[in-house]
């Protein structure tokens, strides 16, 4: 991530002299895609207003900063309100096919560990095979579950639970 | 040697000597418990130099915590006696003890000792049996153990299971938001929570922990390097091979009953489904090949089929399947959650996670006669499973939002809680019998 970043804000510094001569990890403004050579980021919902120059993936104003998608009890089909979400995924690995993804498939902590390893795994597998139905190549993506094992939040409840039941894209 | 610590730098696991104690406390006794008094065991040897531990003590407790036995404080005996000859069994009828257990620990040789006790019918003023053992310093506590074995089995016609260990999964939690870090250890303990000892320890998920039948293994799934790998250490030194690395889940390792082989859950083809693995030549054969979620295998104790954890029906329930493959059959029919299920060491009887309204709690099921039983009252307990012995189930619940472990004997009517200082306890396996000498 940290040669990422430097080398965004090598970018940066350079396009602000020569203003269209940008590469990947760099936004203009306006929201203004920038996909010269197929080597700019993808920004289908990209941002408004205020320039975000940094990697797109942590432009909290595109739909990329989003990378954990939220699942219903005992379910792995992926909601609606996520769909834009991974279709932006999809469109950022497309454009960037160098780019890998590990998909992190989670389960809350109700049930036995072992059978929420196969939970999370179904989870991390269901938004796999979105991006792959969206055209995301099988050698971008990798997945592995950690079940109930590694909780985002640590609270016995229905709220820390729906917060467990989760898929986190890790690029 | 060098290879494997060497191993154990890279990977960043550590092996650590001593961890914090499990404390056990008895929630709920069973009536009608023995009466029975356990006199502190007589020192024979240089009154300055005793040996590290009262015998006579560790075998009250351990009689104690079964839920089976109420021994005699020892401020209400009226004599301590060591030797058959001062006993006086009028002292004893009085204070309505039916047994009487006296003993002594003498010098043998260099760091060793002798211990020696006695087992009386306060009733007819009898010696029902009596040994003497051969022990050393470290061993003194498992000697103690043994005989509170001899004791139980003795007076009750069922083999105790105090000269056991357990081990558990530990994790502690410290800092927060980013800086929040989990510290996760698999640990051994002897089977009253005495001297804890960390075997793995990682920044990473450790689970699944799995008693080899001789007691000198376990098995167990580690992330460490972000991947999970099936594991087998052994116990007494450390020394752990990975067993399976496969893409996907490595997961749920069991023993068959003759050590020669792992049932495991792979989802290398695409989902999770058992396979068995031939330990000594790594060979892997399918066992199920279903495109629900298949886990959680656990060996019959004749080692002729397995049940495992199966949502083919569209929720998780226990099936059976025969170690050679072929059809699996549903063994569980009540409830729509049921998973993890393992035997009792006769077979008779399953012990499992069931869901009852909202709240998971272990059940039995006797599977002769169809019985299914809930016993446990939390509201997230897991991981049940038999002490050697079949007398209690051991299992993971929490309580005020903290993970410690708990026990329930077969019959419901005992209950002990298992906790530790600082973090959460998890995943608790009682080891099999210790392969130990007896000498009468």
């Amino acid at each position: 991530m940290n040669p990422i970043r430097l080398a965004a804000m090598a970018i940066v510094a350079s396009s602000l002299l020569f203003v269209g001569c940008t590469s990947t990890g760099t936004k203009q403004e306006g929201g203004a895609s920038v996909e010269e050579g197929g080597t700019g980021a993808a920004t289908s919902g990209a941002s408004r207003g205020g320039a975000w120059t940094g990697n797109p993936l942590d432009d909290p104003n595109s739909l990329l900063s989003t990378k954990t998608i939220y699942f219903e009890f005992d379910q792995s089909t992926i909601r609606s309100e996520f769909v834009d979400v991974l279709r932006a995924h999809a469109g950022y690995l497309n454009t960037n096919r160098s780019a890998t993804v590990r998909i992190e498939g989670h389960a809350d902590e109700r049930g036995s560990r072992e059978y929420n390893i196969g939970l999370g795994e179904r989870r991390a597998n269901a938004v796999r095979r979105y991006l792959e139905a969206e055209g995301v190549s099988a050698a971008q993506i990798s997945t592995i579950s950690y079940g109930e094992e590694r909780p985002a939040a640590l609270g016995n409840d229905e709220i820390s639970w729906a917060e467990n039941r989760r898929a986190v894209l890790v690029y | 040697m060098k290879r494997i610590l060497l191993l154990f730098f890279v990977l960043g696991v550590v092996v650590q000597a001593r961890a914090s104690t499990l404390t056990i406390e008895i929630t709920q006794g069973a009536e009608g418990a023995l009466p029975i008094a356990v006199v502190p065991f007589a020192w024979r040897g240089d009154a300055g130099s005793p040996p590290p531990h009262e015998v006579g003590g560790i075998v009250a407790a351990d009689l104690q915590r079964s839920g089976r036995f109420k021994p005699l404080p020892t401020n209400e005996m009226l004599a301590r006696p060591s030797r058959g000859e001062d006993v006086d069994f009028r002292d004893w009828r009085a204070l309505g003890v039916d047994n009487l257990v006296i003993g002594d620990v003498s010098p043998n040789g260099p760091g060793g000792y002798l211990v020696r006790f006695y087992l009386y019918d306060v009733f007819r003023g009898e010696q029902i049996t009596g040994y003497s053992m051969p022990t050393t310093a470290s061993d003194l506590r498992a000697t103690a153990h043994h005989i509170a074995d001899i004791i139980y089995e003795t007076l009750t016609g069922e083999p105790g299971a105090f000269a056991t260990r357990i081990a558990y999964v530990t994790s502690i939690r410290s800092g927060a938001g980013e800086q929040a870090k989990e510290r996760v250890e698999l640990r051994i303990a002897d089977a009253d929570g005495y001297a804890p000892q960390a075997i793995v320890s990682s920044d990473e998920p450790i689970m699944s922990p799995a008693w080899s039948p001789d007691g000198r293994r376990l098995a167990y799934v580690s992330f460490e390097n972000a991947q999970p790998s099936v594991w087998i250490q052994e116990v007494f030194t450390g020394k752990r091979e990975r067993m399976t690395s496969f893409k996907g889940i490595n997961g749920a390792p069991a023993f068959s009953p003759d050590g020669r082989y792992l049932a495991l859950t792979l989802s290398k083809d695409g989902n999770p489904d058992i396979f068995i693995m031939d330990i000594a030549r790594r060979s892997l054969r399918a066992i199920t090949r279903h495109w629900s979620i298949d886990t959680e295998p656990s060996w019959s104790p004749d080692g002729k089929s397995l049940v495992f954890t199966s949502d083919r029906g569209g929720k998780p329930q226990i099936y059976r399947v025969s170690v050679n493959g072929g059809e699996a059959q549903r063994v569980t029919f009540e409830g729509d959650y049921n998973a993890r299920a393992s035997y009792s060491p006769d077979g008779r009887m399953l012990t499992m996670v069931t869901r009852v309204s909202g709240a998971y709690r272990i059940a039995t099921l006797d599977l002769d006669r169809g019985d299914y039983r809930v016993m446990s009252t939390g509201r997230l307990d897991e991981s049940p499973s038999f002490a050697p012995n079949g007398s209690m189930i051991i299992y993971a619940t929490r309580v005020g939002g903290k993970g410690v472990l708990a026990a329930v004997s077969t019959d419901g009517r005992v209950q002990q809680r298992l906790r530790l200082q600082e973090g959460d306890v998890r995943e608790p396996v009682w080891s099999p019998h210790h392969q130990q000498q007896r000498n009468r």
